[in-house]
């Protein structure tokens, strides 16, 4: 059976044929425990873990020592949050963050504010951007952590963490990023930006499932975390559990993939993602961009296709793999939290698709897509009411719509 | 989510798709649903003698809701008006196994039948 074309880059990659190569010898034969200190299957083991620790310090700037492997992001970003209130208790319990974060994020604060914290979840503006300034009128004498992701998962805006970086430092706060979507794709250095902790993850960067980092600074400040697994303290005790060490080596492949091929597949990835969005506002009109048109992923392309579902689209578009913001592809029924923080009315919501790029995609696979989603998005218009309205000069916003 | 292969068939192959005269007095429009709820159905029907002649539709929502409506012209063509209102969006549910969760799909076309029955009752009153 022949796959569809993959563009949900955002969602997960594909493996690199280069990490798994490098993944391989860990899945047989060098099978060792990184943790037995008394055989060469344990040392071997460890100097592979601690060559990933290297590989992932040098794309970030940061220091072998500051690295902490773990399951993945949504793991790195629930030890930051609740490690960081834990540890921190004393000094307070306010945490400042984003109301279009991931999941990980939003849903570790509720838990923190259902035990005592204090959450301030801002708002962004119509492009996703959060305010620099809204979050230094957020903070309190009790803040004790600002957590931003680096680059939103659905619209791609990438935040100025720098300049948030900056904030925190001048205010002594504890500063966490989610860079899920952009390590290995955005220049990232840890101390230029003034971030104490990053959340990191395997799979959305060509590399392995069930494994991620998190850089926890160790100097100026020196930042501790209360571990949320407990046992033989491995990681310095923030991460206790046996190393995943075939993942581990996956993840420092990739990173060091990242950085040593960035600039390419910056120029590659993006060139692609651009000649698909060329193609689509030449045929199509009423195409709107979410998200921020240039401060945003090279990868990302969220648009909505006025007058027609984003559910139906998917099911009109043959053997490509996409997602959307549209409420019946979600298990809750409701559009993307994301669109609607940005102030995308619930209409647009409903009508938008997230097409991710990746560094395997090609232009053929461009064109391909560029023809389906063309011909789906007539098709549909053909037969949406909305659409017939729209041409016919009626205002939908004055329409009285009956609802359900 | 996977889809049954009557909501494909109809997808892919929608059944009268278009739209008739709004002003004829021999056609009733039923409009329903909402685009923030992210569907909307338009469903007309053209009668004659207290029988539907004709049917068409045009539907904004996701590929369930495409199906219900053209399975709804369908069924209606050829009915009077009493057996088109005893059309029941469970029939619908049950012709194309929809899953719980595109039951209001059903709901809806159910719905913009008997709006568009109103709307053609509504204009055979004279005045």
């Amino acid at each position: 059976m022949k796959r569809p074309i993959y563009l949900d880059n955002h969602s997960t990659t594909p493996l690199d044929p280069r990490v798994l190569e490098a993944m391989m010898p860990y899945l047989t034969d060098q099978f060792g425990n990184a943790a037995s200190r008394s055989h060469a299957f344990g040392w071997e083991s460890e100097e592979a873990v601690e060559k990933a620790r290297l590989q992932i310090a040098q794309l970030i700037g940061a220091n072998t020592k500051e690295i902490v492997f773990t399951s993945g992001a949504t793991e790195s970003i629930n030890v930051s949050l609740k490690g960081a209130a834990e540890m921190y208790a004393e000094k307070g319990n306010h945490i400042i963050t984003v109301t279009t974060e991931h999941k990980a994020t939003i849903d570790s604060a509720k838990s923190l504010e259902k035990h005592g914290c204090e959450i301030t979840f801002l708002p962004v503006d119509t492009f996703a951007m959060v305010d620099v300034e809204a979050i230094r009128a957020a903070i309190t004498p009790k803040t004790i952590l600002i957590s931003v992701m680096h680059a939103n998962n659905e619209v791609g805006t990438i935040q100025p963490i720098a300049e948030i970086g900056k904030l925190a430092k001048e205010k002594g706060i504890l500063f966490h990023v989610d860079a899920a979507q952009t390590v290995g794709k955005e220049v990232i250095d840890v101390n230029a930006m003034g971030i104490d902790m990053l959340s990191i993850s395997g799979h959305k960067i060509y590399g392995p499932k069930g494994v991620g980092a998190l850089y926890v600074r160790r100097s100026n400040p020196r930042v501790r975390l209360a571990p949320i697994m407990h046992g033989g303290g491995h990681e310095r005790g923030m991460r206790s559990g046996t190393l995943n060490v075939p993942g581990i080596v996956g993840l420092g492949m990739a990173c060091e993939i990242a950085r040593l091929d960035m600039s390419k597949d910056r120029e590659y990835v993006s060139g692609l993602r651009d000649l698909l969005h060329r193609k689509i506002c030449d045929a199509l009109d009423e195409v709107h961009l979410n998200g921020h048109p240039e401060k945003r992923l090279y990868n990302n392309l969220n648009l909505s296709f006025a007058y027609v579902e984003g559910e139906a689209l998917m099911m009109g578009f043959k053997d490509v793999a996409v997602s959307s913001g549209s409420a019946c592809t979600s298990a809750s029924l409701e559009p993307s939290y994301v669109l609607r923080a940005m102030g995308v009315g619930e209409e647009l919501a409903h009508t938008s698709i997230r097409f991710g790029f990746g560094r395997f995609n090609t232009e053929e696979e461009v064109d391909y897509v560029a023809k389906q989603v063309i011909e789906t998005v007539t098709r549909l218009r053909d037969m949406s009411p909305l659409y017939e309205m729209a041409k016919e000069g009626i205002d939908l916003k004055t329409v009285q719509w009956t609802g359900h | 989510m996977a889809y049954g292969p009557k909501v494909i068939d109809h997808f892919h192959n929608p059944r009268n798709v278009g739209s008739f005269e709004k002003g004829d007095t021999k056609v009733g429009t039923g409009i329903v649903g909402a685009p923030e709820c992210g569907d909307v159905m338009k469903l007309q029907l053209k009668i004659k003698d207290n029988v539907v002649e004709d049917a068409k539709f045009k539907t904004f929502g996701c590929g369930s809701a495409i199906a219900s409506s053209s399975l709804a012209t369908e069924w209606v063509k050829g009915k009077t008006i009493d057996e088109v209102l005893q059309i029941k969006n469970t029939d619908i549910v049950n012709e194309l196994a929809l899953p719980p969760v595109k039951i209001h799909c059903s709901v809806l076309a159910e719905d913009a039948i008997r709006a568009a029955i109103a709307d053609y009752q509504k204009k055979q009153v004279p005045g």
